[in-house]
């Protein structure tokens, strides 16, 4: 058994939540103690079964205004999955919450209503996966009861869809006709639906492939923490301690380490009481090497065969997460895996009007904005293109002001 | 899994054990906050993978109310033994002694609003800036909503409509003074995945896990261990039932389940066919549907 992270797109005028929590219900992972607190709760749909969405909404403020603000993460599995879902708001003013909840998924459900088809939303969504690199889409085109359950309206909704992910260069995209109100092909296949042949969404969720492993990535890892025990019977011990972001390490492999550029040869890896063999992408371990090299936290391990990029000058996607605008005339600190360093954005290239996906140029950058930057770092970083491997193409930007998390980054190019 | 044999319990180790290591690379004084429960044992096991044969970058934490279970605190004893690491007590009677909180009264009086002084008490003592704790995002939806590195003021407060963006795995654990951040590593686990992983790794628990004859009464339709924290009256009947806990909390609150299940094979196939959540044996989540965002947002774990 594995696990399948997705997050969903649309808004609770599309079912989300209802959605969301059709396939908790329908897989009965909503305990008894739960449903009481639900159906002791005021709201009710029209026909006075259980409203499903309430049980994804957490916050008081969410309740009170029947909408999602912030992501919440649900879990449920059947026998052949676990699964995460990142709950995801759908407003265009918690884009910078859609992208938190995308940053991590494997795949994506976007949700379209099938009395509006494709909408501003839509491309705004898939906009974002395309951004964010999610490697599956499902497209559920919902409430088909409220459209006599039509062919012919999903047809033309997958038509046009299909249009904005050529545009968009969205290869895995499977179309679902859906209602999550009444349960159509959510878990169960639909009764009503004889023409739909394909799978009900949660076969496909459990069925979809779901290999973290970027398959051109190379092996990265960025060293966390050196272990070193300093004990008599373990006086030289350095285990330098770390999850590997992509690739595999060998026992044997030639690895070079940056940003000092020295290499060694891997002379064990452990895992707490064993010995590996191997590591590989996801695992965190300890990696021990022949030489007695000066290495500590926020340098980078990598195969020698296969450097990553170094650089100080970044071409890169940046989503501005902050209610105070992008400064260009201030220093900010960037977060990549385990080195932080200070950086600045030094141009905007352009921003996108994420409705239209048409580029502008552009002076400021402020909440929810996304655009092309050049980010000038003081330290040079040791990464790969994010359309690559995406664990060592992204970054955080951290306002030293405030402390906050202000920026997400996708690494795109270099500068020359 | 398609190429490698890395199944969904190895997936969530790894992800806490990169958690744990990243509050040990980012934090000048961190904590484990320890409760004698299966979550903090399992992190426990969790910063023995990631640290050995290394010590802890941090010690034990354990806010004692008090009104404990006499297994827990068995437990807690022979296991720092074990483990050889530094455990660090912040005493709710201490509170109580000093005036900084006062006890309550009546029949549904507890001592577990009043850890968070404690709690609080104790980070400001040690400077502590940032405390691991064994919370889960399934437990209740409030936690749904949390971060794994979630970001407290100087006076304890979550802020839950001011969460930093939390992306990809980047945790950004920079405060400022007197602020300090609860990190939370099984954020993405459920209480099976927990029981699975115990059995996985073959972790011992308090003996009140499993089940056994303890004399209990009923309050609010659920079990209480009989015991002198628990104000009783003579409308109290106290029956000897055959019961186990499934979180491990202060007496006072914490509710028992019957059950057979004396063996951990026995208690995984109960919990997977359980109709109650886990909250649901707790006495404090049952004030309001917004009880917990509210003790959050005031400090509590």
């Amino acid at each position: 058994m594995n696990i399948l992270k997705f997050f969903t797109a649309g808004s609770v005028d599309d079912g989300k939540s209802t959605l969301i929590g059709r396939l908790l219900y329908d897989t009965d992972s909503i305990l008894a103690d739960q449903l009481e607190a639900l159906q002791s709760s005021n709201r009710k749909n029209d026909d006075g079964t259980i409203d499903l969405a309430i049980l994804t909404d957490g916050l008081r403020a969410e309740r009170e205004q029947g909408i999602t603000i912030d992501v919440a993460y649900k879990y449920f599995q059947t026998e052949k999955r676990k699964f995460i879902i990142a709950d995801t708001p759908g407003h265009i003013q918690y884009t910078r919450n859609m992208v938190t909840g995308a940053s991590t998924a494997n795949l994506a459900i976007i949700l379209i209503d099938a009395r509006n088809g494709v909408v501003e939303q839509t491309i705004r969504h898939s906009y974002l996966v395309s951004l964010l690199g999610i490697k599956h889409i499902v497209v559920c085109v919902n409430k088909m009861d409220m459209m006599d359950y039509s062919e012919t309206v999903f047809n033309a909704i997958k038509e046009k869809y299909k249009a904005l992910a050529q545009n968009l260069d969205l290869k895995d995209v499977t179309y679902i006709p859906v209602s999550a109100l009444k349960g159509d092909n959510i878990v169960q296949p639909s009764a009503q639906m004889d023409w739909y042949d394909g799978e009900s969404l949660l076969h496909f969720l459990e069925k979809v492939d779901t290999d973290l492993q970027d398959k051109t990535a190379q092996a990265r890892m960025p060293v966390q923490w050196v272990i070193r025990p300093q004990t008599d019977e373990l006086h030289d011990y350095r285990g330098y301690a770390g999850r590997v972001l992509s690739g595999t390490f060998k026992l044997n492999d030639k690895v070079t380490v940056l940003p000092a550029g020295t290499s060694s040869t891997i002379s064990k890896i452990e895992f707490f009481e064993s010995e590996l063999d191997q590591a590989l992408a996801g695992q965190s371990v300890t990696i021990h090497l022949e030489d007695n090299i000066d290495i500590s936290r926020g340098d980078t391990l990598v195969n020698s065969s296969a450097l990553p990029i170094e650089s100080k000058l970044i071409e890169a996607d940046l989503c501005w997460m902050d209610t105070r605008a992008l400064d260009p005339s201030i220093m900010y600190l960037i977060q990549h895996n385990s080195k932080t360093t200070k950086c600045k954005i030094s141009e905007i290239l352009y921003k996108v009007d994420i409705n239209t996906l048409d580029k502008h140029a552009a002076d400021d950058f402020k909440l929810n904005d996304i655009g092309r930057v050049i980010v000038k770092t003081a330290d040079a970083l040791a990464f790969d293109l994010y359309g690559e491997n995406r664990a060592n193409g992204s970054a955080i930007l951290i306002d030293s002001r405030t402390n906050l998390t202000v920026g997400a980054l996708m690494f795109r190019a270099t500068v020359e | 899994m398609s190429e490698y044999n890395f199944d969904y319990l190895d997936e969530l180790e790894a992800e806490a054990i990169h958690i744990l290591r990243e509050v040990a690379g980012q934090f000048e004084k961190p904590a484990l906050l320890f409760s004698g429960g299966k979550d903090s044992i399992t992190l426990v096991r969790l910063a023995e993978k990631a640290f050995r044969p290394g010590k802890f970058p941090f010690p034990l934490v354990h806010i004692d109310t008090g009104h404990n279970f006499e297994e827990t605190i068995q437990y807690r004893d022979e296991m720092v033994a074990r483990i050889g690491e530094k455990l660090i007590i912040g005493s709710v009677q201490q509170s109580i002694d000093e005036g900084k909180v006062i006890e309550q009264t009546g029949k549904s009086a507890s001592r577990n609003a009043l850890q968070t002084v404690t709690l609080l008490d104790t980070i400001l003592e040690h400077k502590f800036d940032a405390c691991i704790g064994g919370a889960r995002r399934d437990e209740e939806k409030a936690r749904a909503k949390e971060r794994i590195f979630s970001v407290r003021d100087e006076f304890g407060q979550w802020d839950p409509k001011r969460q930093r963006p939390e992306l990809w795995n980047i945790y950004n654990g920079k405060i400022h003074k007197g602020e300090n951040v609860r990190v939370f590593p099984i954020s993405n686990w459920t209480e099976l995945d927990v029981w699975n992983y115990i059995r996985r790794e073959n972790i011992a628990l308090p003996s009140i896990y499993f089940a056994h004859q303890r004399d209990c009464i009923t309050r609010n339709g659920q079990l209480m261990a009989a015991s002198p924290f628990l104000n009783m009256d003579d409308e109290d009947v106290v029956v000897s039932k055959k019961v186990r806990f499934r979180t491990v909390g202060d007496m006072s609150c914490t509710a028992a389940v019957e059950s057979d299940a004396d063996l951990i094979d026995d208690i995984i196939q109960e919990i997977s066919e359980s109709k109650i959540s886990e909250r649901g044996a707790r006495m404090d989540d049952k004030v309001s549907e917004a009880a917990m965002e509210d003790r959050k947002k005031g400090g509590y774990f």
